[in-house]
């Protein structure tokens, strides 16, 4: 599709870089959304760059919606010159099940597959983060395998541990602070997702490459 | 300059102009529910525009000045007494070390700030004081403030009591009301809804839901029937933004909502009429909206700030 740049209200505009989930679409929006940003624009205040869309918040005291517009236009016919950077591999240790990934054989029951299966099939891809969104440092992590695909909880839980390991639709993530959720539980890292005193709060950036491996 | 709490019947946090650049790692604004009044306190004793403050909502509060003190206070719903006197909100004034300054809720309204001359201190976190209680940093330890916390400016200054006695007029401040018609920027997502809908969004009148909170305020009415069965790709949300979940009942996103959101936006409601939305009160305020253009929203926000900005100068 032809990139489309509408307004979200007056001080945000929403780029539109494709219609479905894709790595390349999604590849696209990263690289577009760092180039927004290193641009330095009087006015730009940041972007949010998600599957398929890029928001640009602005300030509209410095800005018009049509100024706006010029600007991320150019943005959008410029050259990607980021596409050939390899994306950086994390290595996430997990234990499965336990007293965190209390869905675990739930799931594995759900889907007629083993634990040791689910845990197999967790472990054997190299996901991208897609998107940080819902809590700070929560990756949105993706494709998973599709044996894996199960509905999200009909009601979320109240509290789910930081570092829990979930999975919902064909996405995978982990819960970086401790908060409500609805995706079902199957294990737990002990890496700190987030840290808001430390010089580098987050572990994950959109676009890294992530990997599991079991931890017993 | 220092304050310390005496009494805390709402919550109370403190908050600025809200933290930019880390919503890519899923970190919300924050800042201030009504950022109109938060700026108008600032701009009464010469702070700069982002400076932090003590915002109070839905309860009374009472403090105690622990040295002189140069104070503004501004927003709605609350009956402002200091030592002796009934003040007007939109005011500053001079505190003297062991007086009061009592914050009485009222019917009407729902977020008032308390600056302080030089900010209220705080270790600021990714850029900002704001306090994000859901994930529990900034502000004061990342939570809501309680009877007993003691407050100070950031930067010590001795109380000059020339920044005290200005007001705010009447004639600078939006239209905060009761019944409010807040403008809206129609989009992104209106093909999700019929051009019946769109009609019946502007046309019917809301209520608030007592669920709503600094995440988002859950509105009531007539239903809305989304056009289009598909369920949006989650993309980054604003605050104002109008999402229509499947119930069909409005939630306007504020200042505590998520970075990123799956359902469909049927408008955003203009920056200018925000601190109108986040003083309506539940079960009580009738909410209407009315179609606008970014342009008109822009220049109306242009217009609200630059006579904000100019009271100021005169105030220097």
């Amino acid at each position: 599709m032809k990139p489309s740049i509408v307004p979200l209200g007056d001080s945000a505009a929403l780029i539109q870089l494709g219609e479905t989930i894709h790595p390349s679409v999604n590849q696209r929006v990263r690289a577009l959304a760092k180039r927004i940003e290193a641009s330095a624009v009087n006015g730009l205040i940041e972007t949010v760059p998600a599957y398929t869309t890029v928001l640009v918040q602005y300030d509209p005291l410095i800005l018009s919606f049509a100024q706006l517009k010029n600007i991320l236009q150019e943005k959008i016919d410029q050259t990607d010159e980021s596409a050939s950077r390899k994306p950086r591999l994390l290595e996430i240790p997990v234990r499965y099940g336990g007293a965190y990934g209390v869905d675990l054989e739930t799931v594995a029951r759900h889907l007629h597959l083993s634990v040791a299966d689910i845990i197999r099939i967790h472990s054997a891809k190299i996901y991208t983060v897609y998107m940080m969104g819902f809590m700070p440092g929560y990756p949105y992590m993706g494709e998973l395998d599709s044996a894996l695909v199960m509905p999200r909880l009909e009601t979320p839980r109240a509290r789910v541990a930081a570092g829990t390991i979930a999975i919902a639709g064909s996405q995978t993530g982990i819960y970086s602070v401790e908060s409500p959720g609805g995706w079902r539980l199957i294990g737990w890292t002990p890496l700190i997702l987030f840290d808001s005193k430390s010089e580098s709060p987050f572990l994950f950036s959109p676009g890294d490459e992530v990997k599991f491996f079991e931890e017993r | 300059m220092s304050l310390e709490i005496i009494e805390l019947a709402g919550l109370a946090t403190i908050q600025d102009t809200g933290r930019a650049g880390w919503k890519k790692f899923g970190v919300s604004s924050s800042g201030a529910m009504d950022a109109f009044a938060l700026r108008a306190a600032n701009a009464l004793i010469g702070n700069a525009p982002h400076c932090a403050a003590i915002e109070i909502g839905l309860g009374s509060a009472v403090f105690r000045a622990t040295s002189d003190c140069v104070i503004a206070v501004a927003g709605v719903g609350f009956a402002l007494s200091i030592y002796l006197w009934d003040l007007p909100l939109w005011g500053s004034y001079y505190v003297r070390a062991g007086w009061t300054i009592r914050l009485d809720k009222l019917d009407s309204g729902m977020w008032a700030y308390l600056a302080l001359l030089g900010s209220v201190q705080t270790d600021p976190i990714l850029g900002s004081a704001s306090t994000n209680l859901r994930a529990r940093f900034g502000g004061l330890d990342g939570r809501r403030l309680q009877a007993g916390d003691a407050l100070k400016a950031a930067q010590p200054s001795r109380a000059r009591s020339d920044l005290a006695a200005r007001i705010v007029p009447a004639s600078a401040l939006p239209a905060y009301s009761d019944r409010p018609v807040l403008d809206v920027i129609l989009g992104p997502q209106e093909e999700y809804f019929t051009p019946e809908n769109i009609a019946m969004l502007m046309s019917q009148t809301y209520v608030m839901h007592p669920t709503s909170d600094r995440m988002g305020y859950r509105l009531e009415g007539s239903a809305l029937t989304r056009n289009e069965k598909k369920e949006l790709i989650s993309e980054g949300m604003t605050m104002g933004a109008i999402q229509v979940p499947q119930n069909g009942q409005p939630i306007v996103m504020m200042a505590d909502a998520p970075t990123t959101g799956g359902y469909p936006k049927i408008g955003t409601v203009a920056s200018a009429d925000l601190p109108l939305l986040a003083q309506c009160v539940p079960n009580k305020s009738a909410i209407r909206f009315r179609e606008t253009t970014v342009e008109k929203a822009q220049k109306k926000y242009r217009d609200q700030i630059t006579a904000l900005e100019a009271l100021a100068r005169r105030w220097a």
